[in-house]
C-alpha cells in the first residue's frame, strides 16, 4: 500500500461510529494484498498540488503549499465555498423577471399586429411572430438575446476574475467538475442568462456539503428545469391535462429531465433502470416548474422565476422508481425519490468514478474506485469525506501529468500563471470560444467530455500553439520567464524544457516555449 | 434486450427497387463496375442528438401516423404544409428541398426505419455504438472509419491524410491507427517558422504531441488555403439561404458555420492528394419540446442542414460523381408526441445515402408500420435495417474495403447486417 495513505486520512476523519473505522481497516487490508510487499514512497508534490487538484499554480503558490501538499488542499475543504464577486451580478429570478417583462412585451407587439392584419410569419427559434417586415420580426426575437448576452458575458467574467485570484483552488476546480456533472448549455436560449447562476445558487452552496443537498438544488433550480424543459411536463392523470383533454387538447409528460438525473446526474447509464423507471421518474416530476409564465398552461402564479411546484399539473398516484415505491403526494414524492437516488450505491460508483477520471487518470484504477465510492456510501455523501478519500488515493499522487488539459484548463492555468487581467469588454472571454470550449456551452447535458482523446486533437493543439504565442507576442519581455518555470511547474519542469527556455531568442519566445511544453499542457 | 435485425428486405420492397426477385440480391458480392477507388469519396454526418425520423421522412400514408403525430403530423403532398412527394408513401420533410431534387435526380436513398445495434435511449451511449460500430457502447476506443482506412486497397490511399475531421478534436468515428487530420477555422496569427521548429524538436520526444504536431503542419496551411477560396463569410451564407425568413441568430450562425465546414471540406476532398473520407458533426436535433411539424424548430433546422448539402454538391463540383454522404443520427425518436409537442427518445430514425456515385431515386424500406403491435416496446419505430449494412455495402462497394475485414475488424459481430447489393451507381450498371 501506500506509505502513509490510512494514516493521513484517520488523522483528518473522524469516524463517524466503529464500522467506519473498521471500513478503512478494510480498505487498507486489501490495498495491502493488491500490492503485495510493495510500499510505495510517495511524493506529495506541490506541483501535483497545484496543478492538478487546483487550476495552475500562480506564482508564490508552490513555496506557499509546504511539503505535504494533502494538508494544503485539506484546508480549501473548510468553511464555505467561496462565493464569487462581480459588479452587476444578478439572481436567476431577478433575470427571469426582465425576460418574463421582455416576452410579455413581445406578445403584445405580436397582438397588436395581428389586430392590424399582418401576415403571420413563424421565427426560427419557435416564437411565433408577426410582424410586417422580416426585419421587424428579427428585431423582435433579438430581445431576448439582447438581454441575456451581457448577463453572460459578466458571469463568464466574473468566473474567470475568481479563478484567477482565487487561494482556494481545488474547491474552484471543484465548482468547474460539478458544474460539469450538472451541466446546462447556453444553445438553448433560455439558458444563455442564467446558465452562471445554476453554479453560483445551486452548486457553490452545497458542494461541500451533501450529494443529497446539491442534487436537489440543482433539480429545482430554474436553469435545469428550462434546460430539461420541465416547467412543460404535464402528467397525462394531472388536472391540467383533464382540463385540456375537455377543449381537445393533449398534455403530457416530457421524459428529458427524468431520463438526464437517472444516466447524468445519479445512478449513470449502466446502473440498470430501465425505459418504465424513466418514465414513472417523469410522473413524480410533474408539477416541479416555477413562477411566471413559462409552465404549461402559461398560468401566472407563483414568483416569477423561482422553483414552483404546481400541484394542477402532477400525475395523482403511486410511482415505482429504480425498485421503490413512491407514494407520496406533492413535491414530496420527488424529494423522496432524489433521497434515494442520492444514496444509491450506484450513484456513489457513478461519482467515483467520474471524480476519479478527472483527478487520477482516464481509465482510473478501479481500487481507487472503490475506495471513493465506499468512502460516498459510508458518509451518506458528505462531500468532503469523498474528496478526502480521492486525496488519500495514492493513485493520483503518482503520474504527474496523467491528464491532458481541456482548453479550459489551459487557459485558467495561463490566465493564472501569469496573472492577466479581464478586461470588461467581451473578447476578455474569446480565449474559450478560439481554444474550443466556450463556457458553459458543453452542447448536451452530458457535459464536457473528462478524456485526453476528446481534447488532443491536431487543430486543437495548433490552436493552443497559436493562442500562447498571441500571449506571449503581446507580454514581451514583460515577464522573467526563466523563473516562471520553475514557479509553475516545479517538480514537473522538464530539463528539456529548461533549456529549450535557455536557448530562446527572445523572452517572448521562451515564453511561447514554456506555455506550449509538454508538461504545461498536461496536468 | 431484443434485437431486431434484418434477415431480408421484403418481395415489395425489392420489387420497387428493381433489384432483384429474392435473397440473393443481399448476398456479398464483388463488383468490377466500381469506379476507380482512388477516386472515390466518403462523406460522413453525424446528425447528434436523435433525429425525428419521422418528422424528417414522414410516412404520410401509413394509417396510424397522423392519429400519433398529432400536430406534429406533416400531411400528404400537394397539402399546404404537405411533405415533399417521394414515392407515394414517404414524403420529405418541407425543409429538405435539395435532397427532394437530389431523390429526382436518383442521387438520393432514403432509409426511413435503420438503427445502430444499440437499444437503449441514452444519446451518449448511442452516438459511441454509432460511432465505433460495435454491437456495445465503450467496446472499443477506435472508430469504423479509422478502421476502414486501415483497410483501404493501396491504390485508394491517395494522400497523406486518409481522412479528415471538420473538428478542434477528432470524433471517435475516425479516432484510431490510422493518421487523420482534423481542421477548424482559425481566426489566431500563425507563428514565425522558428518558433514553430522549437516546438517541434521539444514534441520530438514526446510521442502524442510530436505526431498530433505533424498531423497539424501536414493538413496545414497549404490545404486550408486550397479550401479557403471557395469559403463564404457568414453573410454570405445567411444571403443565399432560401429557407423560412427570417432566421434567427442562433440558426443564422449555424448557416454559416455548416457552410464555412462544407466548403472547407470539398476544399480537402477535391485535391488529388486530399483525404478519402470527411466527418463533420450537426448538432441540435434533440427536440423534447415545441418540434414543430411542416414549419418549426426541426424544419428550419433540417433546411439549414439541406442548403449545405447544396453548398456541398456545387463546391465538389466534379468530384461529386465520386462522392457518396452518409448522414446518420444515434436513434430515433417516439412515434407519438410527447406531452409538449415534441419527441422523447426512441429506437429507429431516418438515415440518407447521398451523391453522385449512389444509385439513389429510392426509398428503401421494409416499413414496420406504426400500429401499437409494430411499435418496438409499444412506443418507437421499429429498426429494420442495420446501420450497419448500409455502412459495410458502402464501404465495401465504394472504397473497395475487403469483406473480411469487414465483418472481422471494421463490423465485428455484424454478421446479423448483410450487404445491401446495389446501393452505388458501379454496381447497378
Amino acid at each position: 500500500m501506500f506509505a502513509d495513505e490510512a494514516h493521513w486520512l484517520r488523522s483528518r476523519q473522524r469516524p463517524v461510529n466503529a464500522a467506519a473505522a473498521g471500513a478503512l481497516l478494510v480498505w487498507s487490508y486489501a490495498s495491502s494484498r493488491l500490492n503485495p510487499g510493495t510500499t510505495v514512497s510517495l511524493d506529495y508534490s506541490p506541483a501535483i498540488a497545484a496543478n492538478r487538484f487546483g487550476l495552475g499554480a500562480k506564482p508564490g503558490d508552490l513555496a506557499a503549499i509546504g511539503t505535504d501538499a494533502r494538508d494544503w488542499l485539506d484546508a480549501q475543504l473548510h468553511g464555505p465555498a467561496p462565493a464569487v464577486a462581480g459588479v452587476g451580478l444578478r439572481d436567476s429570478a431577478a433575470i427571469l423577471r426582465e425576460a418574463g417583462e421582455v416576452r410579455r412585451q413581445l406578445q403584445a407587439q405580436r397582438r397588436a399586429a395581428s389586430a392590424g392584419g399582418a401576415v403571420p410569419a413563424s421565427a426560427s427559434n419557435g416564437v411565433p411572430a408577426t410582424a410586417s417586415s422580416p426585419g421587424e420580426v428579427l428585431a423582435l426575437v433579438m430581445r431576448l438575446p439582447q438581454l441575456y448576452r451581457p448577463i453572460y458575458i459578466g458571469e463568464v467574467q466574473a468566473r474567470l476574475r475568481n479563478a484567477v485570484a482565487t487561494d482556494r483552488p481545488w474547491v474552484e476546480r471543484l465548482v468547474y467538475f460539478w458544474s460539469n456533472h450538472f451541466a446546462v448549455s447556453i444553445d438553448k436560449l433560455a439558458v444563455l442568462g442564467i446558465a452562471g447562476t445554476l453554479e453560483r445558487e445551486a452548486i457553490r452552496p452545497h458542494l461541500l456539503g451533501n450529494f443529497r443537498d446539491l442534487l436537489l438544488a440543482v433539480e429545482q433550480h430554474p436553469a435545469m428545469l428550462l434546460y430539461l424543459d420541465n416547467q412543460r411536463s404535464v402528467g397525462p392523470n394531472s388536472k391540467l391535462a383533464q382540463r385540456a383533454a375537455r377543449r381537445d387538447r393533449t398534455l403530457g409528460l416530457n421524459e428529458n429531465l427524468a431520463r438526464e438525473i437517472l444516466e447524468l446526474h445519479t445512478l449513470g447509464v449502466d446502473a440498470g433502470y430501465t425505459q418504465a423507471d424513466v418514465t414513472s421518474f417523469a410522473k413524480v416530476l410533474t408539477g416541479w416548474s416555477l413562477g411566471g409564465g413559462e409552465a404549461a398552461g402559461g398560468m401566472q402564479s407563483g414568483t416569477n422565476g423561482e422553483f414552483l411546484f404546481r400541484p394542477l399539473l402532477h400525475e395523482p398516484g403511486t410511482q415505482s422508481v429504480f425498485h421503490r415505491s413512491y407514494g407520496q403526494s406533492d413535491q414530496a414524492q420527488g424529494r423522496a425519490a432524489l433521497a434515494d437516488l442520492a444514496r444509491s450505491s450506484a450513484t456513489a460508483r457513478h461519482i467515483a468514478t467520474k471524480l476519479a477520471r478527472h483527478f487520477i487518470a482516464d481509465d482510473p484504477p478501479p481500487a481507487a474506485v472503490a475506495r471513493i465510492a465506499a468512502a460516498f456510501e459510508r458518509s451518506d455523501g458528505d462531500l468532503p469525506q469523498v474528496y478526502r478519500a480521492l486525496l488519500s488515493s495514492g493513485e493520483a499522487w503518482q503520474a504527474p501529468l496523467a491528464k491532458y488539459k481541456t482548453p479550459q484548463d489551459y487557459l485558467l492555468s495561463i490566465y493564472r500563471g501569469l496573472q492577466l487581467p479581464v478586461a470588461d469588454a467581451p473578447r476578455s472571454i474569446a480565449g474559450f470560444d478560439l481554444l474550443g470550449q466556450r463556457q458553459f456551452a458543453p452542447g448536451s447535458p452530458a457535459g464536457w467530455p473528462d478524456r485526453s482523446d476528446d481534447w488532443d486533437g491536431a487543430s486543437a493543439l495548433m490552436k493552443r500553439i497559436e493562442f500562447a504565442d498571441t500571449v506571449a507576442q503581446r507580454l514581451g519581455g514583460t515577464r522573467a520567464v526563466a523563473d516562471l518555470g520553475p514557479q509553475l511547474l516545479g517538480a514537473n519542469y522538464s530539463d528539456a524544457t529548461r533549456a529549450s527556455l535557455a536557448h530562446a531568442a527572445s523572452d517572448a519566445q521562451a515564453l511561447t516555449l514554456l506555455l506550449t511544453a509538454p508538461e504545461f499542457l498536461r496536468r | 434486450m431484443n434485437r431486431d435485425h434484418p434477415t431480408a428486405l421484403n418481395r415489395r420492397t425489392l420489387l420497387q427497387l428493381g433489384l432483384a426477385t429474392g435473397a440473393a440480391a443481399l448476398t456479398t458480392r464483388v463488383s468490377f463496375a466500381a469506379p476507380a477507388a482512388s477516386d472515390a469519396r466518403l462523406v460522413f454526418i453525424i446528425m447528434r442528438g436523435a433525429l425525428d425520423g419521422l418528422s424528417a421522412v414522414p410516412p404520410y400514408a401509413d394509417p396510424d401516423y397522423a392519429r400519433l403525430r398529432g400536430e406534429l403530423a406533416i400531411g400528404a403532398p400537394g397539402g399546404s404544409d404537405g411533405a415533399l412527394a417521394l414515392d407515394g408513401y414517404f414524403g420529405l420533410n418541407p425543409g429538405l428541398a435539395f435532397l427532394q431534387q437530389a431523390y429526382v435526380e436518383r442521387e438520393l436513398v432514403v432509409l426511413p426505419a435503420v438503427a445502430s445495434a444499440y437499444r437503449e435511449r441514452s444519446h451518449f451511449d448511442g452516438q459511441d455504438v454509432l460511432e465505433s460500430g460495435m454491437t456495445q457502447p465503450h467496446a472499443s476506443q477506435t472508430g469504423w472509419l479509422n478502421r476502414a482506412l486501415v483497410n483501404l486497397p493501396a491504390t485508394a490511399r491517395v494522400g497523406r491524410q486518409g481522412g479528415v475531421a471538420l473538428a478542434q478534436n477528432v470524433p471517435l468515428v475516425l479516432r484510431g491507427p490510422a493518421e487523420v487530420a482534423s481542421w477548424s477555422p482559425s481566426v489566431l496569427p500563425d507563428l514565425d517558422d522558428d518558433t514553430m521548429r522549437r516546438i517541434s524538436e521539444r514534441y520530438a520526444s514526446d510521442p502524442l504531441l510530436s505526431r498530433r504536431l505533424a498531423e497539424a503542419l501536414s493538413t496545414g496551411s497549404e490545404v486550408a488555403q486550397a479550401a479557403a477560396p471557395a469559403m463564404a463569410s457568414d453573410a454570405a451564407a445567411g444571403a443565399s439561404m432560401s429557407t423560412v425568413a427570417p432566421l434567427s441568430p442562433v440558426v443564422r450562425s449555424t448557416a454559416g458555420r455548416y457552410t464555412e465546414t462544407v466548403r472547407t471540406a470539398a476544399g480537402f476532398l477535391r485535391r488529388d492528394d486530399g483525404p478519402t473520407i470527411a466527418v463533420f458533426d450537426t448538432t441540435g436535433w434533440d427536440m423534447h419540446f415545441n418540434e414543430g411539424g411542416a414549419q418549426g424548430q426541426l424544419r428550419t433546422r433540417l433546411s439549414v442542414l439541406d442548403e449545405s448539402l447544396r453548398t456541398l454538391k456545387q463546391t465538389l463540383a466534379d468530384v461529386w460523381p465520386r462522392t457518396v454522404v452518409l448522414l446518420a443520427t444515434e436513434f430515433g425518436r417516439t412515434a407519438a408526441a410527447n406531452g409538449t409537442r415534441g419527441t422523447d427518445h426512441g429506437t429507429a430514425s431516418a438515415a440518407f445515402l447521398l451523391g453522385g456515385a449512389v444509385a439513389g431515386g429510392r426509398v428503401l424500406a421494409d416499413w414496420p408500420g406504426l400500429s401499437a403491435r409494430s411499435l418496438y416496446q409499444q412506443r418507437d419505430l421499429k429498426p429494420t435495417l442495420d446501420l450497419r449494412s448500409v455502412m459495410k455495402s458502402v464501404l465495401h462497394d465504394h472504397l473497395q474495403v475487403a469483406s473480411r475485414a469487414l465483418e472481422t475488424e471494421v463490423f465485428p459481430d455484424s454478421r446479423a447486417a448483410p450487404y445491401i447489393a446495389g446501393l452505388l451507381r458501379g454496381n447497378t450498371a
